[in-house]
């Protein structure tokens, strides 16, 4: 115990003694000096990290639940600082390390032309920081925090280039999308601490009943979710995120901190376990959010944007898993993305440099010929995002596809069809991306081509590091995903137990589901959809502009985005500033002060007025009225 | 230990005598020497409190005009001391950004009258006599009158005008209640009054006639349009101890003279009361995001904050059955006066250091100024979202502590609470954006001159005490516990 509470704090302080270092030292630190402090401290906290999932894997540590201070005590309410560490925030702190460290030391290159280097490397510490946090807090509250923080750093990050109106716009757009989530999660803490007077994990867990209003916790807790990991309708932040820089899309809205709401649906499982409700209501909005953003990323030119759409879609797969209590499966998904989808963002970003930061892949092509690395890279990404046989994608997400397809949840034939046909909307917008950006013909201007050529090793070297794990992964996983390794953290019903089901039935080791993966329904959809990008944009390269002339109104409506961001940013954000000057200006300023305030000022002044008429200061005015009091009073006593 | 200097009314008359000597002899050290010593006393002052119990500590008692029963009676508890606790501080931090910020002619007369109201305001924390009270909470608004009409910007008379309107208006409702209840009481010891059983009919009455008093200086929704006028004319330094101060004024009377001596009247009006600070919340954050003058903008957000104070002290009348909630609610209201005067009074900080410099405080005619001050960025980049209630700065905690024990009362009081998550991120973090971020467009801007080193002191303390709240809120809430349970129990002790 002594030794996992030592590796614990050191995992969560490695990151923030770097980003307050870097932080106070802005100005004196050198960039060398501060790209190493943090990227050595990253470093730390990953082997710490991996020392501590080593020691779960081999059941050395059992679960550790401890309490470091108390934050807060009033009352009935004890609120403290502490952390839960058992499989599932094992593996989680292992792959948030892992892909920061390499994001760090990308970013080494990345950004080393740029004037904030090393408020760069603050923030990204710092992001590090609050993400352990949320992974390993074993409260409602410290997961708050860490929630808060990560949105915190989110929204520093995009906008990191704050000259950019268009950065400072998606930034505040993200925070404030966030909030709305949160605005659900605050509830929804609200609401566990009526029923369990405690928030603290274990505690609330054990006091469940039937008679808890689980339904109503479920969902508030879900609208957090939906902010955080941009599940439609609160998924408009997501793309216009992109405008930060390119190792922060990796690591931010890629890998990590959009999974945070996967993460804590799963870590919450004991409650969403007893409402069957808010399950099918997840497995829906999952399934829209896969299938729909899927299909967006069709029409995007922007390479970045593509990428980013195809992170929607997969979130919506990992949603999708949890709809259908395949919790396990959504953690699996979770761990192969983040290193795929950081695989691709940064592949996109070497190519990106290259570019001299043009990100139209309609100006790319051919780029092979110059990049070997990061062509190589970048296949091996999008094979495991569509799910070919063998790779990390295709263990996770096959395994989502079968527990949808053995599903008995109200909603599990949605989850299974919506699952399906995304498989062939992902080959087809991540090999469109592929032909068009590393083959066909070269469609860049001269002076960009004479400059092409791969990017320097501190670039390339996170790239093979992270396509790596990207085909392995899976294989070491899948045993343990369906035999229980999560089984002290994640709570299945019986009943609802999807993956226990397929283990039984069908599973018998991960080679013989490799070449099942080959005869099965998504390789099929998966070759379809390969088969159509070729056509469309190597073979065939005018089909795209003929079918775009064709059905109009559907490019209107993709290229649109569905009309989300026309009805927040015409309709609602507009009503929401009217409201505010109406109130303004009819409520404070023309009833309470015009008519109340001055009104009581000049009635004073009026009445004041006709009563400075008796002050005249002649003494027979003043005699004349005494008398006439006199009288007055004197009629009254005598006759009244 | 026993200790022989009157540590108390040293707190009180220290600053009140040092800044009637200034106004003879200037001395431009000497508001700063006079803050540093004040520190200190109130440090020893809380090293030689003790926090395991409500009674009152340090009593200090004299006869003040028999022939009316009226006492020199000071003590304080966990709640004034804190509250004292930060009155001294951001009078601190006043003098020192004085030294920069004031013009050398005025500098002599303005911190005298600052660190006078110091002392008459330490004296409404620690008066245990109505009467005392009654009149350091009126002399205190003086120098305020003076500082707003004196260095306040174009508008200053019909702002300070508004300004005594208001006040004066309700004061008279509080000085009758307090002559009501000493005659009651045949005595004008609060402690007295607490031990007194009001009629219901008369509670009712007081009720009214105190929650004017105080909801104007709180200020709560419909009595608050003066402050966004006192507030965009008063000079900076007003400004700061205007919100961080005197709007606890009217929170702390409640605390003092509502919740304890008028529970069934309390009671019996919660719902109105809860459902003006729920106005606060919502409406006044809508009309804060639309506001085009930063002083005017964070007014308003102050006055949203403020419904959180009000709205964690009556719902305790909501859940009668649940006293240990209703504390929550009442220490998450304390902790968000602390809260809010140095949250308010570090973003007032922050438009001053831009005023110095541009002359303006609208919106539209900055931008950019995170090019030019980086620095300065990052400190009201900090101070924004303490506002905007981010858990780790001392925002959070008084929000979420009364979110938290409103739901008992009722979840659509959380529900309409838990708006200021949305609503206070978008008017603080878009004026940000409008104000900080982008590229500059007023020429104006790219010649700012970098912080003072007085201003990196004031923003550095700030900052320092916000996140040390945010992180370990405990520090501040320990000596709450006592006096706070005590005012429940006074408050449901209803039969």
């Amino acid at each position: 115990m002594q030794e996992l509470f030592w590796l614990a704090n050191t995992v969560v302080a490695a990151p923030l003694v770097g980003a307050v270092i870097s932080g106070v030292g802005l100005k004196f630190l050198s960039r060398i000096v501060t790209h190493w402090l943090t990227t050595t401290l990253v470093a730390l906290s990953f082997f710490c990290s991996l020392a501590i999932l080593i020691g779960y894997i081999n059941g050395r540590y059992a679960t550790y639940d401890h309490n470091l201070y108390t934050w807060a005590q009033a009352g009935n309410l004890t609120l403290t600082v502490g952390f839960l560490i058992d499989r599932l925030s094992a593996v989680m702190i292992t792959v948030v390390t892992f892909v920061s460290w390499m994001v760090h030391i990308y970013s080494i290159g990345y950004m080393a032309d740029d004037p904030g280097y090393k408020r760069f490397f603050c923030y990204i510490s710092l992001f590090t920081f609050a993400m352990l946090m949320l992974v390993m807090a074993n409260n409602f509250m410290q997961l708050f925090f860490g929630w808060e923080g990560v949105g915190l750093v989110s929204y520093l990050l995009i906008g990191f280039w704050f000259k950019k109106s268009s950065a400072i716009f998606a930034n505040l757009k993200a925070f404030l999308v966030n909030r709305v989530g949160d605005f659900g999660y605050l509830l929804g803490i609200a609401v566990i601490f009526y029923y369990f007077n405690t928030l603290h994990y274990a505690d609330v867990f054990t006091q469940i009943k039937p008679a808890t209003p689980t339904t109503l916790i479920c969902i508030l807790l879900f609208i957090g979710a939906m902010a955080k990991s941009a599940q439609i309708p609160l998924h408009v932040w997501l793309p216009d995120s992109m405008e930060g820089p390119t190792p922060i899309s990796a690591l931010i809205h890629a890998a990590t901190m959009v999974t945070a709401g996967v993460y804590m649906v799963a870590r919450m499982s004991p409650l969403f376990e007893n409402s069957v409700l808010v399950l099918s209501l997840i497995t829906i909005i999952g399934a829209a959010t896969c299938f729909f953003m899927g299909i967006l990323g069709v029409v995007q030119k922007d390479i970045k944007r593509i990428v980013a759409y195809s992170t929607l879609s997969q979130l919506g797969y990992m949603v999708v898993a949890l709809g259908i209590s395949a919790y396990s499966a959504a953690i699996f998904h979770l761990v192969t993305h983040a290193f795929f989808k950081a695989l691709l963002f940064l592949g996109a970003g070497s190519a990106i440099i290259a570019m001299h930061h043009d990100q139209d892949i309609f100006n790319m092509g051919n780029l092979r010929k110059y990049m070997p690395i990061t062509f190589v890279t970048m296949l091996i990404g999008s094979l495991a995002l569509i799910g070919f046989p063998g790779t990390a994608g295709f263990y996770s997400k096959d395994l989502i596809i079968e527990a949808a397809k053995y599903s008995s949840a109200p909603a599990g034939e949605i989850a299974y069809y919506a699952t399906l046909f995304s498989v062939f909307v992902t080959a087809l917008y991540t090999f469109r991306l592929i032909f068009l950006v590393f083959f066909t013909n070269e469609r860049m201007g001269n002076s960009v081509r004479e400059h092409l050529h791969e990017c320097k090793p501190v670039v390339t070297w996170p790239l093979i590091a992270l396509a790596v794990p990207s085909v392995l992964v899976g294989m070491f996983m899948i045993n343990g995903i369906l035999h229980d390794f999560f089984a002290d953290s994640i709570k299945v019903l019986p009943q609802n137990n999807v993956l226990a089901e397929f283990a039984q039935q069908q599973y018998t080791g991960p080679f013989s589901m490799l070449l099942h993966g080959f005869i099965s329904m998504p390789f099929l959809l998966m070759l379809l959809g390969v088969a159509t990008a070729w056509l469309c944009y190597v073979k065939y390269p005018n089909i795209p502009s003929v079918l775009t002339k064709r059905a109009y109104i559907v490019r209107t409506i993709l290229i649109n985005k569905y009309g989300f961001d026309l009805l927040y940013e015409k309709i609602i954000m507009p009503c929401v500033r009217w409201c505010g000057y109406g109130l303004w200006k009819i409520a404070d300023v023309l009833l309470i002060d015009r008519l109340v305030v001055n009104g009581t000022a000049y009635s004073i002044a009026g009445v004041a007025r006709y009563l400075r008429v008796l002050q005249s200061g002649y003494l027979y005015h003043y005699v004349f009225t005494m008398i006439a009091g006199l009288l007055v009073l004197l009629l009254y006593l005598f006759y009244g | 230990m026993n200790i022989t200097v009157p540590l108390l009314s040293t707190i009180i008359w220290l600053p009140i005598i040092a800044g009637a000597v200034m106004l003879l002899w200037p001395m431009r050290y000497l508001p700063i020497i006079i803050s540093i010593i004040s520190l200190g006393l109130c440090i020893s002052l809380g090293a030689h409190f003790d926090a395991s119990t409500w009674q009152m500590q340090h009593m200090e008692n004299m006869a003040w005009v028999p022939a009316l029963k009226l006492n020199y009676t000071l003590g304080v508890d966990g709640i004034s001391l804190l509250l004292v606790l930060l009155t001294v501080f951001m009078t601190f931090l006043v003098n020192i950004a004085a030294f920069t910020q004031v013009d050398k002619k005025q500098f002599n007369a303005y911190c005298a009258a600052f660190i006078i109201m110091q002392g008459l305001m330490c004296g409404v924390f620690f008066a245990l006599d109505a009467v005392l009270f009654y009149v350091f909470f009126e002399a205190m608004m003086i120098p305020m009158f003076l500082i707003i009409g004196l260095w306040g910007g174009p508008e200053r008379v019909y702002a300070t005008f508004k300004f005594i309107l208001y006040t004066f208006f309700g004061s008279l409702f509080l000085l009758v209640s307090i002559l009501y209840l000493g005659h009651l009481a045949d005595s004008f010891s609060i402690l007295d009054f607490h031990k007194l059983s009001v009629g219901l009919q008369a509670q009712r009455w007081l009720f009214w006639a105190m929650l004017f008093a105080f909801a104007v200086k709180v200020p709560m929704w419909p009595v608050h349009t003066w402050l966004p006028d006192a507030h965009t004319e008063a000079p900076t330094g007003g400004s700061v101890i205007l919100a961080a101060i005197t709007l606890k004024m009217g929170a702390y009377g409640m605390l003092r003279f509502m919740l304890p001596v008028l529970p069934m009247g309390c009671a019996f009006f919660a719902g109105p009361v809860i459902i003006l600070s729920l106005i606060a919340i919502g409406y006044i954050g809508l009309v804060a995001i639309i506001q085009k003058d930063m002083k005017k903008l964070i007014a308003y957000s102050s006055i949203a904050h403020m419904g959180f104070v009000t709205l964690g002290m009556f719902i305790a009348f909501k859940m009668i059955d649940s006293e240990p909630q209703a504390v929550v609610g009442l220490e998450g209201a304390i902790i968000q006066m602390l809260s809010h005067g140095l949250v308010s009074g570090a973003l007032f900080f922050c438009v001053g250091a831009l005023y110095v410099r541009m002359h303006t405080r609208m919106i539209d005619e900055y931008g950019g100024v995170a090019n030019v001050l980086p620095l300065y960025a990052a400190f009201f980049m900090l101070f924004a979202l303490a506002n905007v209630g981010l858990p780790g700065t001392s925002g959070f905690v008084g929000e979420f502590m009364v979110i938290l024990a409103s739901f008992r009362a009722s979840p659509w009081y959380a529900f309409f609470a838990a708006t200021t998550l949305v609503l206070g991120a978008s008017y603080t973090l878009w004026m940000y954006k409008r104000v900080v971020f982008g590229d500059i467009t007023n020429k104006l801007v790219s010649s700012l001159q970098v912080l003072t080193v007085n201003e990196r002191v004031v923003f550095t303390l700030l900052a320092v005490a916000i996140l040390l709240i945010g992180v370990w809120p405990n520090l501040l809430l320990y000596p709450l516990h006592e006096p706070a349970t005590h005012l429940v129990q006074q408050m449901l002790n209803i039969r």
